[in-house]
């Protein structure tokens, strides 16, 4: 699970980090040695066997944002839906959110439970082909709090990649919880053999969350995650009656724009406030197949088929073999 | 007891440790904690603000102290001081950054260490008030925070949520580690609860309307109020501009000042 051994001394940097054995923390650990080695970062053998897993999923798209509540699951949703509505494509979405899941409500799934087959656990289908896994569909009551501290996330989200029966997929879509902590290593450790296609990035338009999201940037880039875009949420808000657009949450900085091109990186789009949004999560429905002629929706649309052409852009220049 | 007064080290002179909390991300806390300071100091109190979400630090910004250097006394780091009056004072991750960008990437064990020392090592001084900002969650740093303050002393906790279902129901269990672990709820605060257009002053429930108080009733948790979506707001934390003494006439203060006043009725009185 972990590479931090119980037994280690404090700020033990785990025994597969670059820092292993040279740290300061790891100054008279009696395994320091054999740290500084290099030996113990042998890959653990699961990730082998997600590999072998993963080879019938053709692409894998994680969805990131350093800030909290900026609408990572509501994008998530909306890409697993618009993706889907292509009947000839096979859809997942993983919530490696331990703590927070959200995408059983907002898929309207809640109460679901997961069921256990001979090649592992069935995901929850919201169509025939769009399924889902949270660790949602594993707790009893909407009471219920994962109160676990990272070693035990990430065994979870080991069994979501390895014992899950995904079946033949186009795309995997993976929703994470807010910051750059286990949840978001272990994925992205799990994933490195089988590989990621590449993670959208999701903002709001203050410098309070930019300054979130540049964090996670850096993040990507130390773990050399490729970065399809960066999609602004929460982008204005058109009032229903005046039509007016309000700056609810101001680009005091000149946005996720100004960003992306501070660090030339792609700008996916901006997707407006919509009260419609968030009442189709809460009732677990389909925002695009509800409210198909609204600005969001054709938002949301143009930023989906950004990420099409990527992923098939990929796919051509790197096959399709791994 | 003077022996009990040495073991409580750098808060034995705080008079109240109240943690905010989440288990939902964006949904305010840090702009929560901010004004609460803000509106407590306003009322005359010392007011302290430790900032443990490591991975995304807000609050410096918030409050506009830029990235001061962090100096040590002989009991532990000084905290920065936001105002001359040394009324309103703060540590956060954010300051012990060598580049504001950089990407605090770690596991908990790591993380759980620091928040040790950020409990304990930091020079507080005499404070009516210390309100600790956590990250969204029921993770290492709840359960480390809580397990560290609870040595000296916890009064208790502020749960902020936005009204929608999606965010009640991670709230919601949240509360349900707040009862696990024996840690009081103070009550509940529904944030970005309706936003009246600059326009037209139509009120539109962007993230709907009514969710927080609901589970407050269905949790049997007190209920401190609604915080309307007010851009006067956003942009005062944006720019770090003090909200409380630059719009003392909105009803966003006063729905602000009524959730204060009504902790600090409950804290004062027990």
């Amino acid at each position: 699970m972990s590479d931090v051994p119980s037994n280690a001394p404090e700020h033990c940097p785990g025994t597969a980090s670059e820092q292993a054995g040279k740290s300061s923390a790891c100054a008279g650990c009696p395994n320091q040695k054999i740290c500084a080695s290099g030996a113990p970062k042998a890959p653990d053998p699961a990730i082998e066997e997600i590999k072998e897993k993963m080879v019938t999923v053709k692409h894998k798209i994680l969805v990131l944002s350093g800030k909290g509540g900026v609408g990572k699951s509501t994008f998530s949703t909306q890409l697993a839906h618009g993706l889907a509505s292509d009947v000839s494509k096979e859809v997942a979405l993983l919530d490696v959110d331990i703590c927070g899941p959200s995408l059983p409500r907002m898929l309207g799934l809640e109460g679901e439970q997961v069921h256990q087959s001979g090649s592992g656990w069935s995901p929850v289908y919201v169509e025939d082909n769009l399924s889902v896994m949270s660790i949602g569909f594993l707790l009893s009551s909407p009471d219920d709090a994962v109160i676990w501290r990272g070693p035990k996330k990430n065994g979870m989200i080991k069994q979501f990649l390895r014992d899950v029966d995904w079946g033949e997929l186009d795309y995997l879509i993976v929703d994470t919880p807010p910051g750059t902590s286990d949840e978001h290593l272990s994925i992205v450790q799990y994933l490195s053999s089988a590989g990621i296609d590449g993670a959208v990035i999701i903002t709001t338009p203050q410098e309070v969350s930019l300054q979130d999201v540049r964090k996670e940037i850096r993040f990507c880039q130390k773990v050399k995650l490729p970065i399809i875009g960066v999609v602004e949420n929460m982008s204005g808000f058109v009032c229903p009656k005046c039509k007016n657009t309000s700056q609810i949450f101001p680009p005091t900085t000149g946005g996720a724009e100004k960003m992306c091109a501070d660090l030339s990186l792609p700008f996916l789009g901006r997707v407006p406030l919509d009260p419609r949004i968030g009442r189709s999560c809460d009732e677990g429905r389909s925002f695009l197949s509800q409210e198909p002629d609204s600005p969001a929706a054709a938002a949301y649309h143009r930023i989906i088929q950004s990420i099409k052409d990527y992923c098939s852009h990929r796919s051509r220049t790197h096959g399709n073999a791994d | 007891m003077d022996l009990s007064d040495a073991d409580q080290g750098s808060l034995a002179e705080v008079k109240h440790v109240i943690l905010v909390l989440s288990g939902k991300g964006g949904v305010g806390k840090s702009t929560m904690t901010t004004e609460i300071a803000l509106a407590l100091r306003h009322a005359g109190k010392k007011v302290g603000i430790l900032d443990v979400d490591l991975c995304g630090p807000s609050i410096p910004r918030m409050l506009c102290v830029g990235r001061p250097e962090v100096h040590q006394c002989d009991s532990g780091w000084v905290p920065v001081y936001v105002d001359s009056s040394k009324s309103l004072a703060l540590m956060s991750i954010g300051f012990l950054l060598e580049n504001p960008d950089d990407a605090v990437v770690w596991r908990g064990p790591k993380k759980t260490a620091l928040i040790g020392q950020f409990v304990s090592d930091v020079a507080w001084g005499e404070l009516d008030y210390l309100l600790v900002d956590t990250p969204p969650g029921t993770s290492d740093e709840h359960l480390s925070v809580v397990e560290n303050l609870r040595k000296h002393k916890l009064d208790g906790a502020i749960l902020v949520t936005t009204p929608q279902a999606v965010s009640t129901g991670d709230v919601r269990r949240e509360i349900t580690f707040c009862k696990k672990i024996g840690l009081r709820i103070l009550g509940l605060v529904e944030n970005m609860s309706g936003f009246v257009c600059p326009h037209c002053s139509e009120c539109s429930n962007i993230f709907s309307k009514g969710g927080g108080e609901d589970l407050a009733k269905l949790t049997g948790s007190p209920f401190l109020g609604c915080v309307p979506l007010d851009p006067q707001l956003s942009s005062s934390v944006e720019n770090g501009k003090d909200f409380i003494q630059a719009f003392p006439e909105s009803a966003t203060f006063a729905a602000i000042n009524n959730i204060v006043q009504a902790v600090m009725t409950s804290l004062e009185a027990s």
